[in-house]
């Protein structure tokens, strides 16, 4: 095991392994840091969320907490005027492709974006941007889940988890800028796709996109 | 987009030929299915099936690649080529409006092939020739100013005739309530 060092967040004096990044020192010590892409078994993080920005002692500008490897002596301050605009940005951009209607979506109670808006403070809605309109779809060939990709923030944790844990690789991401996806083979249907439905990749997502059809927050 | 006869033992082979002196290592996907394009003209789902087999990877990883890629195509070249020129001056002047026309008359969509495979449709950046906008490029040869009208006309010097129908139904269809 590597050597534990002490490092500093929000003048907390913490005990880590070093090496390890700091956005699970802070989560596992209940500080929280906003993350959505971030998967603690993935060894490279994705860093594609821009969610989990800190400011780190000595440092002009705040890095991400999920790159952030943990060093004697380190320091990091989960918030800073320069922090909190930086999420603010990189929030609001994600709403913009996000299909809201908090109301009817499944996932209403256990949505990482709205833990999110309520821990820092930032509103369910657009200000600055204009939404995306996105008039797909939704995937429900699959028996016990279904796939709604206008609330698909392309965290890309699906991803993972489909080729990486449960080995199977019937998702990947797919197109290239406004039209990138997260979609199968030929964007086949999943029922097609050579998905097993063990259902990983539900657990998994942070938003409504990915639900189970029985177990919706409402039941 | 359906093999034609005979096709399918080409690409089979073609693959099984680019495979021969390649690596399989996950890196060495981009110049395999670069390879595999030379030889066959475009990426078939079969032969992007074949190569995810050989290098132990997802079918969808080869597919995200080849689709994020404007270098990759997925559908087969037709025999005539249209090229719709979508730069800043050709699409302030309409480009839209020609390519609309292509995908109209030829019922397909952008980056695809005709059903007998005479036609495919692409879209590109400058072709250099701006003061002709908007440009199409049909195999090789610059048409400058194309209109709607010029669209037709393209397409009747190959042989492909509008559809009477086709006039009539749009015209009913544009004077029904």
């Amino acid at each position: 095991m590597s050597k534990k060092v002490t490092i500093t967040i929000d003048g907390r004096e913490i005990e880590a392994h070093e090496g390890e990044k700091v956005l699970w020192v802070a989560l596992d010590n209940s500080i929280f840091i906003p993350n959505l892409c971030a998967l603690k078994e993935k060894e490279h993080p994705s860093g594609s969320c821009r969610l989990c920005y800190v400011q780190v002692e000595g440092r002009p500008e705040p890095v991400t907490a999920c790159t952030l490897a943990a060093k004697e002596g380190l320091s990091v301050q989960t918030r800073s005027p320069q922090v909190d605009r930086l999420v603010k940005s990189a929030f609001e951009l994600l709403l913009s492709n996000h299909r809201l209607g908090c109301g009817r979506c499944p996932r209403r109670k256990s949505c990482a974006l709205l833990k999110i808006a309520r821990e820092r403070g930032l509103k369910m809605r657009l200000s600055r941007l204009s939404a995306l309109e996105l008039d797909v779809e939704i995937d429900e060939s699959p028996e016990t889940f279904a796939f709604d990709r206008s609330r698909c923030l392309l965290c890309g944790r699906c991803v993972w988890i489909c080729q990486e844990v449960a080995r199977v690789g019937a998702l990947g991401f797919t197109n290239r800028g406004i039209t990138r996806r997260v979609g199968t083979f030929r964007e086949v249907s999943l029922a097609q796709s050579p998905c097993t439905e063990c259902g990983l990749c539900v657990e998994a997502c942070p938003s409504g996109a990915l639900y189970f059809k029985e177990k919706s927050d409402d039941k | 987009m359906s093999l034609i006869e005979g096709e399918e033992e080409l690409i089979r082979n073609g693959v099984a030929e680019a495979l021969l002196d390649h690596d399989r290592a996950r890196e060495s996907l981009i110049p395999l299915l670069l390879k595999v394009q030379g030889k066959l003209g475009y990426l078939p789902a079969l032969a992007m099936e074949l190569i995810a087999e050989a290098l132990q990877i997802p079918a969808v990883d080869v597919y995200g690649l080849a689709t994020f890629y404007n270098r990759f195509r997925l559908n087969p070249p037709g025999k005539h080529q249209i090229q719709v020129c979508m730069g800043t001056a050709c699409y302030m002047v309409g480009g839209d409006i020609a390519l609309d026309c292509f995908e109209r008359r030829l019922e397909i969509g952008e980056d695809e092939t005709t059903p007998d495979r005479e036609f495919s449709l692409e879209r590109v950046a400058c072709v250099g020739c701006c003061t002709m906008a908007p440009v199409v490029v049909v195999d090789e040869l610059v048409e400058g100013h194309v209109t709607p009208t010029r669209v037709d006309g393209i397409l009747l010097s190959f042989g492909r005739e509008i559809p009477k129908s086709a006039e009539k139904t749009e015209q009913e269809g544009e004077n029904s309530p």
